[in-house]
């Protein structure tokens, strides 16, 4: 028996990035794989759930979970993972706040599959499928995991003890979590480990009071390479966005897409951008905000990128009005 | 104090009839007895009367109550009261809040007894679940300086600055143009007395110009504001009168032989003329003039300097420059007075464009007797005595296309003028009125009298003022068409003149003006007052008041009385000294602050800096109001507002969305 801690590490509903950036810890992924003994981790090596389920209660020290909850497997994996572990981190944006995936809550299951088995143009599927729980085969049953109406972030399913923000984690973070979670030396419970500030703290760009007459795409302007982009037109969330990254984007010109989440004791982190960039309108009528606004698409996009699933929007309702109607246990954040 | 240890009290008034007449008060009181960390709860017929507030300092000795919440009216009528007796027992007054329970509740839903009596609850929840956040706040005091600012020197902004200067005080008084006197000094007779508008202005002209006490600052502006109540820096702006004061005996050579006429859109209102070195009226104060540098020729081209020669006391400086001026204040009256109406914006009475309809000011010059025709009344070409006058009321005013209020003042001038007309010319006058609002004291009688002189009153709204004759009779009159609805019937009136009785309107940059005071302008664009009833000379900003024409429309003796009001609230402070500041402002946790700069341009009330050596934003205590606007600003959420923090609202929003009628909290599962 190793004395090492027990490590596991999840993908979720995610892109991946989560997994490359543990692997982006380059050398040092040999330092964690020399700290921990790595109990589970399918996107690298060869484990099977039952081999969890296999293992004892709480008998995983630390589990890095990423990705969002967005379907039965996910939610399955989350509550046999949170069994097994003593420390829950949720890994990234996606488990932290629902990230990109999140943004389906901006419409709903039926209108996402009829989008993508019926009516996009990429799409050819003459005989009409549509991915089903159940399919009978001669073979006998097939059974996907069941694909929810509504994103959840990973605290909205289990309890998760620490979030680790980034989309993906900067190395400098993850190395932080690590060394902390070694250590010992770990906020309490229900902390995010990282900065209590924003992003613009971190930000070399030299600030001034703003006032804008419109928003321009980064394809539109070259930036002026020392001052505060957001004062240049260009969309910037490092204002409400906690700090932690260093500043990467906005220091090569591109405006912070928020991907570190809201600040710390910031409940809603797309009401907080929003105020923010509302604050630096130069318009004196409604319609000169209107005409300002114009210049920035997608600004629901913009704003809730990284955490709509844990905002206090949540989810768009139906165009309609009429009710989502979702299985009780999706509704508990249960597998079905 | 661990949250079990708080101790909340309720008290829920009867408001007499007011609350309990709809809301099931005693229910309310039982209901609320359950709420977390309630330990008594009553009901009261009237909380704010002494046995209410006495039975709130009884029970705080008595069940040790560490939160009072009272639900009643609007905290605008009693909060103070409430707090004051919380203060008595012992409590700090910021652990009490208020739940409106009429206004927000039994007045608003009277047929509704469930529905409102569920709505008290709700709110008497919001007020318990956040009083239990709420800390003890202590009132910052500040010094009093007692120099006052005074802005503009019409009749309210003389009469303010004479009262404080006799009381011993010293007034800056500071006035845009090149005399004080404001609307008043243009008018030759005054409603409803007719007595002359020079001889009772003058004298106090005088004296505010010779007053040991008072500092005048003519041909002035403020130009920045800083500071707050009882400690403003204000920097004023003397422009250039290119003549030496200390020279000039006001002697008048100097126009007398300057060679350059140029037309006198203030104090004339575009009827006369005045000379490129001027002096608007002879009772100007003060007396010396100034050189208008836009038509001086000596200015334009370099050449004349005919003033310069013939001034017996070589008091004409012609390299003088803007000066400025930084005063120490602790109160700032303003009293900038109105804008008249420009009837140009009402294309169908053809002013400016029928050369025989004069605006009311127009008139008030032409009757004048120092005006350009010597108080003559006759038509545009100076010689013609009109036979028929034509009167129209409500011009600009009243009238959703142009301004929503009753100017307030034109039924009385115009009635002024057509006894002024009839007086002078024996002509025929029409006055074309909507309603007739002579209310003050003395004007229903000047009304009667008007009448029985026999001026012809027409109810009706005026369409068109026309020279396009359909009859022999019209041929070369002005024909006044409207419909006068007391007969039902359309009517063309011909006539020789026409006097527009325009409204009065805010100044045209009183929302700058309002800004750098921090005074807001309502929907009117007049500045607003503190409380429209109870407190109609004080402002949102500690120290700065208003008085006169600039807070909406009125008349002189209302004016008067609005300066006198505001002397004496200001008097009021310099004799206390020291002013306590509500506590509840916003601060920045600094050491988070990520200096993006957002907030520093959201304050209404420039309270806030940025320490450029530090990289963070700072709020001045002295000048914040607690408005909020840079909390909810603030991406970061680094600013707290005391008194309404994150964690008091979110409170409110839990209680408020309790479940009232089975008192279970609600479920919001989302799916
Ligand atoms: C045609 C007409 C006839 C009237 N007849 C009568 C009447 O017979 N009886 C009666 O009771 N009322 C009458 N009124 C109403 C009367 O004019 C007002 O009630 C009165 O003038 C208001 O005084 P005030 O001091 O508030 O404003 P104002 O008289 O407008 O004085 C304001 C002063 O402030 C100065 N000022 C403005 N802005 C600034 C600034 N930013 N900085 C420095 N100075 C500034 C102006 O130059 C002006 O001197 C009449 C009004 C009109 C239009
Ligand atoms: S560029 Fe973005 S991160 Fe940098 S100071 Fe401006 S708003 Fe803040
Ligand atoms: S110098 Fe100017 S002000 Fe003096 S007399 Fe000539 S034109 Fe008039
Ligand atoms: S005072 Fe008389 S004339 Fe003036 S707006 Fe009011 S109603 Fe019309
Ligand atoms: S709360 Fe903020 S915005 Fe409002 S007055 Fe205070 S500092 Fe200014
Ligand atoms: S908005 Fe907030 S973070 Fe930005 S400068 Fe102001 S206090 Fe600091």
């Amino acid at each position: 028996m190793s004395e090492k801690p027990k490590l596991a590490l999840y993908w979720a509903s995610s892109c991946g990035g989560c997994e490359i950036a543990v692997l982006g810890l380059h050398e040092k992924i040999l330092n964690v794989a020399e700290a921990f003994d790595i109990v589970f981790w399918p996107c690298v090596m060869d484990f099977k759930y039952a081999d969890v389920e296999a293992m004892d209660d709480d008998s995983i020290d630390v589990c890095l979970f990423n990705g969002a909850i967005r379907n039965d497997e996910n939610a399955r994996l989350a509550h046999l993972l949170r069994r097994k572990s003593k420390v829950m981190v949720a890994f990234g944006s996606c488990a932290s706040g629902g990230s990109m995936p999140g943004l389906a809550n901006f419409t709903d299951r039926d209108a996402m599959f009829d989008w993508i088995y019926h009516k996009s143009p990429t799409t050819d599927n003459p005989d009409g499928i549509v991915p089903m729980k159940h399919t009978d085969v001669p073979e006998g049953d097939l059974e996907l995991p069941g694909f929810w109406h509504t994103v959840k972030t990973l605290a909205q399913v289990v309890p998760v003890d620490y979030f680790l923000p980034g989309c993906p984690p900067e190395a400098s973070s993850i190395e932080m979590a690590v060394n902390a979670i070694l250590t010992g030396q770990l906020p309490p419970p229900g902390s995010v480990i990282g900065p209590d500030v924003t992003v613009c703290d971190e930000c070399p760009r030299e600030k001034h009071e703003k006032k804008i007459k419109r928003f321009y795409r980064p394809y539109e302007i070259i930036p002026d390479p020392d001052t505060c982009l957001l004062e240049q037109g260009l969309f910037c969330a490092g204002i409400a966005t906690r700090s932690g990254c260093g500043a990467r984007c906005p220091q090569v010109g591109m405006g912070c897409r928020g991907c570190y989440g809201p600040n710390e004791g910031v409940v809603d982190h797309g009401a907080k951008i929003l105020t923010g960039i509302a604050s630096v309108l130069d318009a004196q009528t409604p319609e000169e905000v209107d005409a300002i606004l114009d210049t920035l698409p997608d600004p629901a996009g913009y704003f809730y990128r990284f955490h709509l699933p844990d905002s206090l929007l949540r989810r768009r309702a139906r165009a309609n009005g009429e009710k989502i109607v979702a299985p009780a246990s999706e509704a508990a954040g249960e597998p079905a | 104090m661990s949250e079990q240890e708080k101790r909340v009290g309720v008290y829920v008034c009867h408001c007499g009839h007011n609350i309990a007449g709809t809301v099931d008060v005693e229910h309310v009181a039982e209901w609320s007895q359950h709420l977390p960390n309630v330990v008594i709860s009553r009901d009261n017929k009237f909380m704010c009367a002494s046995t209410g507030q006495e039975q709130i300092e009884e029970d705080i000795k008595e069940f040790g109550l560490t939160h009072v919440v009272v639900a009643s009216c609007s905290p605008h009528m009693h909060e103070k009261t409430f707090r004051n007796a919380c203060a008595r027992a012992g409590m700090n007054p910021y652990l009490f809040e208020m739940a409106n329970i009429r206004e927000h509740a039994s007045w608003v839903h009277p047929n509704d007894r469930d529905g409102a009596t569920n709505k008290a609850k709700a709110l008497v929840s919001a007020a318990v679940h956040r009083v239990i956040h709420h800390e003890p706040l202590e009132p910052m005091q500040v010094k009093i300086r007692p120099e006052t600012l005074v802005v503009g020197g019409g009749i309210a902004g003389i009469q303010a600055a004479l009262e404080i200067a006799d009381a011993g005080y010293h007034v800056y008084l500071v006035e845009r143009e090149p005399s004080i006197g404001g609307h008043m000094a243009m008018f030759d007779k005054t409603f409803p007395t007719l007595d002359c508008s020079a001889c009772i202005l003058t004298p106090k002209m005088f004296d505010a110009g010779a007053h040991p006490n008072i500092t005048l600052l003519t041909y002035s502006e403020v130009e920045k504001v800083d500071g707050y109540v009882g400690n403003f820096t204000v920097r004023v702006r003397k422009r250039a009168r290119m003549v030496d004061e200390d020279l000039c005996t006001g002697c008048g050579s100097c126009w007398d032989k300057c060679p350059i006429k140029v037309v006198d859109d203030v104090f004339e209102a575009g009827m006369g003329y005045r000379k490129a070195i001027y002096r608007p009226f002879p009772q100007a104060v003060p007396k010396y003039p100034v050189i208008d540098v836009e038509n001086c020729t000596y200015f334009k081209t370099g050449k004349c300097r005919m003033c310069e020669k013939v001034c017996p006391t070589e008091a004409i400086r012609f390299d003088m420059e803007d000066q400025y001026v930084d005063l120490e204040v602790g109160n700032v009256i303003l009293a900038t007075g109105y804008k008249l109406f420009d009837c140009r914006r009402i294309p169908n009475y053809g002013y400016g464009r029928l050369e025989n309809v004069f605006s009311s000011l127009e008139f008030e010059r032409l009757t004048n007797a120092a005006g350009p025709t010597e108080g003559k009344v006759v038509l545009r070409d100076g010689e013609t005595v009109p036979e028929s006058v034509a009167i129209i009321h409500c011009v600009g005013s009243r009238d959703k296309n142009y301004n929503e209020h009753c100017s307030a003042i034109c039924c009385m001038s115009s009635l002024k003028f057509a006894h002024l007309v009839m007086e002078k010319t024996g002509a025929q006058v029409y006055n074309f009125y909507i309603d007739m609002r002579p209310i003050s004291k003395g004007y229903e009688e000047f009304y009667h009298r008007i009448l029985s002189e026999g001026t012809t009153f027409i109810r009706g709204k005026v369409s068109e003022i026309t020279d396009a004759a359909h009859a022999p009779d019209e041929e070369g009159k002005l024909i006044v068409v409207a419909e006068d609805t007391l007969i039902g019937k359309q009517r063309r009136v011909p006539v020789d003149m026409v006097i527009l009785a325009a409204g009065l309107e805010p100044r045209a940059d009183s929302q700058a003006v309002g800004y750098m005071f921090g005074v807001g302008c309502g929907d009117t664009g007049f500045f607003t007052e503190r409380h429209p009833k109870l407190d109609p000379v004080a402002t949102a900003t500690e120290g700065v008041f208003i008085a006169g024409a600039c807070q909406g429309a009125k008349d002189i003796p209302d004016s008067v009385a609005q300066g006198a009001a505001a002397a004496a609230r200001v008097l009021g402070t310099i004799s206390r000294r020291e002013v306590a500041l509500e506590p509840v402002r916003a601060s920045i946790d600094e050491s988070r602050c990520s200096g993006c700069r957002i907030c520093n341009n959201m304050c209404p009330y420039n309270a806030i800096d940025f320490i450029e050596a530090e990289g963070v934003s700072r709020v001045n205590p002295a000048l914040c109001k607690g408005c909020g606007t840079c909390v909810a600003a603030c991406p970061s959420q680094v600013i707290t507002g005391a008194h309404f923090t994150f964690d008091q609202l979110m409170a409110e929003i839990d209680g408020i969305l309790v479940d009232v009628t089975g008192e279970m909290p609600l479920v919001t599962e989302v799916i």
